[in-house]
């Protein structure tokens, strides 16, 4: 049984002329993988992404995470799933910027009705195992990028998710601290977290165990990546 | 709890400046609110006082004419009360009669001392005439039973009559005055209230029948009720009392011109009822200008959720359920409205204490009778109580469209939003 089940997904956009982004995609992802989705700007990977995280909806198909159907949630529904078994890393933190980096790391939990000290117990926990310990009270704006993500992907861990999703997670970062970021993914898949990452870049997608090529909301070849270690660009080298 | 409210301290701090200023326009809707309340209460307390001061528990009855055909008689008969009609109606009635006051009088009278004269009425009355009326005595006594079983030549003057032709007061009483050709013995003063130009003495009723000649009729005949004070037990007296008269007087108890009767109460109801129109309006105009208050609010947590469309992006994103959301925008919305409508209602009882400082007791004399205009005008604990229940439901409404547009926004959308 996958932890991912996706079985002919269509999304189609109806702003102005009806777009469609997704034709049928059916794809398993196996708990314990280290996945990438590659394509162009526009291919369909975002939304493909965002239907994973139960932030959006599709039209037609089927989706299983953890053998739970998920289609036509009700919000509060939605928003338990995604709390609970999603775990987010964006290209642009998405940190909120009125609240310290404990504070952010803390939030999930904070949905999920820990109390204050616990979850505030619990955020140091794992900012101190990213290494950001001292940076804790600090604001999200007072942090390098390198900083904000290892406090996104903190505040991913702390739920313990099944999987991790990660948008464009180097995006916005320059290439060693982007070596840093996908090294870290790297630790948390062998420890055991399923983690899917969407990319465009490919030396961030030959990071990766198994690479998803996606074109024109189809997925054109799998590509399985025994070696993520000789990446065209080498370890520690140049990802950009 | 503790969480939800530090969020909401946090982000009010964060404007400052904005959350104020909309944050005024509420303290200011609660302060007219209660400021209105003060005023109207300053003026429905002096009302109240006012009206103590008026007898508001008789039933005055003035003999007309029939309108119906009765007993073989036609209409057009004028009806003549006398004296016998005030026994039968205070013997009728022992429950609701409680006492009785029968006037007669006679105008074109002078009255002289010395080389002073005045010319004016005498009223002839019933030695209760005085308390039923709640007319006060300045100087001596009333009319007394004795007076009046005697048909004695006492009067008791007008204040003002005493000044005219004693000097003072105080000389009047115990002094003689010629009424038209008889001696009277000025027996007190009564303040003559809000009554105008004319001079009027009273005099025992039963003396001035006799001096007058006006046999045994009565010109009007009050009687001092309990309990028929609300409108049906009004209604079912006169009807009972036109029963009564009418088989002595030969006229139909269904003839309502006969006599004509005005109790005191209805009055007393009319003005009670104005009184709450006052109050009601009052509230109505406070309320349309918390109201505008109210709709700064909304507009201002329409602009904080359009800010905050992103931060509840990631809130949704990381697991926030809708309620989370929505209980957050309301709560900031109660809290600002609460807030400043707090300090709006503090300000507003001060400033109606301050009032009552300044012009809690103004007064106006009408003739030498004093006018309460203003008394009291502040808010009871009730009327603060209700404004803060108006407040709390008024936060509710102003950040209810605004929180439900926070919580409709799809969370994909909300993350795209900046």
């Amino acid at each position: 049984m996958s932890l991912i089940h996706l079985e002919n997904i269509h999304k189609t956009y109806h702003a102005g002329a009806p777009l469609h982004v997704l034709k049928g995609i059916s794809l398993d992802i196996e708990r314990g993988e280290f996945v990438s989705i590659m394509g162009a700007s526009g291919s369909g990977k975002s939304t493909l992404l965002n239907i994973l995280g139960i932030l959006d909806n599709y039209d037609e198909g089927e989706y299983r995470l953890n053998d739970v159907l998920i289609k036509n949630l009700k919000e509060s529904r939605a928003a338990d799933y995604r709390n609970r078994m999603i775990g987010f890393i964006f290209q642009s933190f998405n940190l909120i910027p009125f609240k310290n980096a404990m504070e952010n790391v803390a939030l999930p939990l904070f949905y999920q009705g820990v109390g204050r000290r616990r979850r505030n117990a619990l955020a140091m926990e794992y900012l101190e195992r990213l290494g950001l310990r001292d940076w804790a009270h600090h604001l999200p704006s007072e942090l390098s990028g390198g900083q904000k993500q290892r406090v996104a992907i903190a505040r991913a861990i702390i739920t313990h998710p099944q999987i991790i999703l990660a948008d464009e997670p180097t995006g916005a970062l320059d290439s060693q601290t982007s070596v840093e970021v996908m090294e870290l993914l790297r630790r948390l898949n062998e420890e055991g977290m399923t983690v899917v990452v969407v990319t465009h870049e490919s030396g961030v997608a030959y990071r990766t165990h198994k690479i998803v090529h996606i074109k024109d909301g189809l997925i054109g070849k799998i590509e399985e990546n025994p070696n993520p270690g000789a990446s065209p660009f080498g370890e520690g080298g140049l990802m950009k | 709890m503790g969480d939800l409210l530090q969020e909401i301290f946090a982000g009010l701090r964060r404007n400052k400046l904005r959350t104020a200023l909309t944050g005024c326009s509420v303290s200011v809707g609660i302060f007219l609110l209660i400021v209105l309340l003060g005023a109207g209460n300053g003026l429905i307390h002096a009302f109240e006082a006012n009206s103590g001061q008026m007898a508001m528990d008789l039933l005055r009855v003035w003999p007309m004419q029939t309108s119906r055909p009765y007993d073989g008689l036609e209409t057009g008969r004028t009806v003549k009360l006398d004296n016998r009609d005030l026994r039968v109606a205070e013997n009728a009635f022992p429950g609701r009669v409680t006492g009785v006051d029968a006037t007669v009088s006679q105008s074109g009278v002078r009255l002289s001392r010395g080389d002073r004269s005045l010319s004016g009425s005498l009223k002839g009355v019933y030695p209760d005439h005085m308390t039923m009326h709640k007319g006060k005595l300045v100087e001596g006594r009333y009319i007394s039973p004795l007076d009046m079983r005697e048909r004695r030549k006492v009067v008791v003057v007008g204040r003002r009559t005493a000044e005219e032709l004693c000097g003072n007061v105080g000389r009047a009483v115990g002094s003689y005055v010629r009424v038209d050709s008889a001696a009277f013995r000025i027996v007190g003063v009564y303040a003559d209230q809000g009554q105008m130009g004319s001079v009027e003495a009273h005099v025992p009723f039963s003396t001035l029948q006799l001096i007058y000649k006006k046999g045994t009729n009565l010109e009007e005949m009050s009687l001092r009720t309990r309990g028929v004070d609300t409108e049906e037990a009004d209604e079912a007296f006169q009807q009972d009392l036109r029963r009564v008269l009418g088989k002595l007087h030969r006229f139909d108890p269904a003839d309502e011109s006969a006599l004509w009767m005005y109790n005191s109460s209805t009055g007393a109801r009319e003005s009670a009822e104005a009184m709450n129109i006052l109050r009601n309006a009052l509230w109505v105009v406070g309320l349309l200008t918390l109201l505008s208050g109210v709709v700064g609010i909304s507009n201002i947590m329409l602009i904080t959720v359009k800010e905050r469309t992103h931060e509840f992006g990631i809130r949704k994103a990381l697991g926030a359920r809708p309620w989370s959301i929505l209980r957050s925008v309301l709560a900031e919305s109660v809290i600002i409205t609460a807030l400043f409508g707090y300090v709006g209602l503090v300000l507003g009882v001060a400033a109606t204490e301050y009032m009552n400082v300044l012009s809690g007791q103004r007064t106006v004399s009408v003739a030498d009778m004093e006018m309460t205009v203003f008394l009291n005008p502040t808010v009871d604990l009730g009327i603060a109580l209700r404004a803060l229940a108006v407040l709390v439901v008024a936060g509710l409404l102003a950040g209810f469209f605004p929180a439900r547009k926070a919580v409709r926004v799809k969370p994909i959308e909300a993350l795209r939003a900046h």
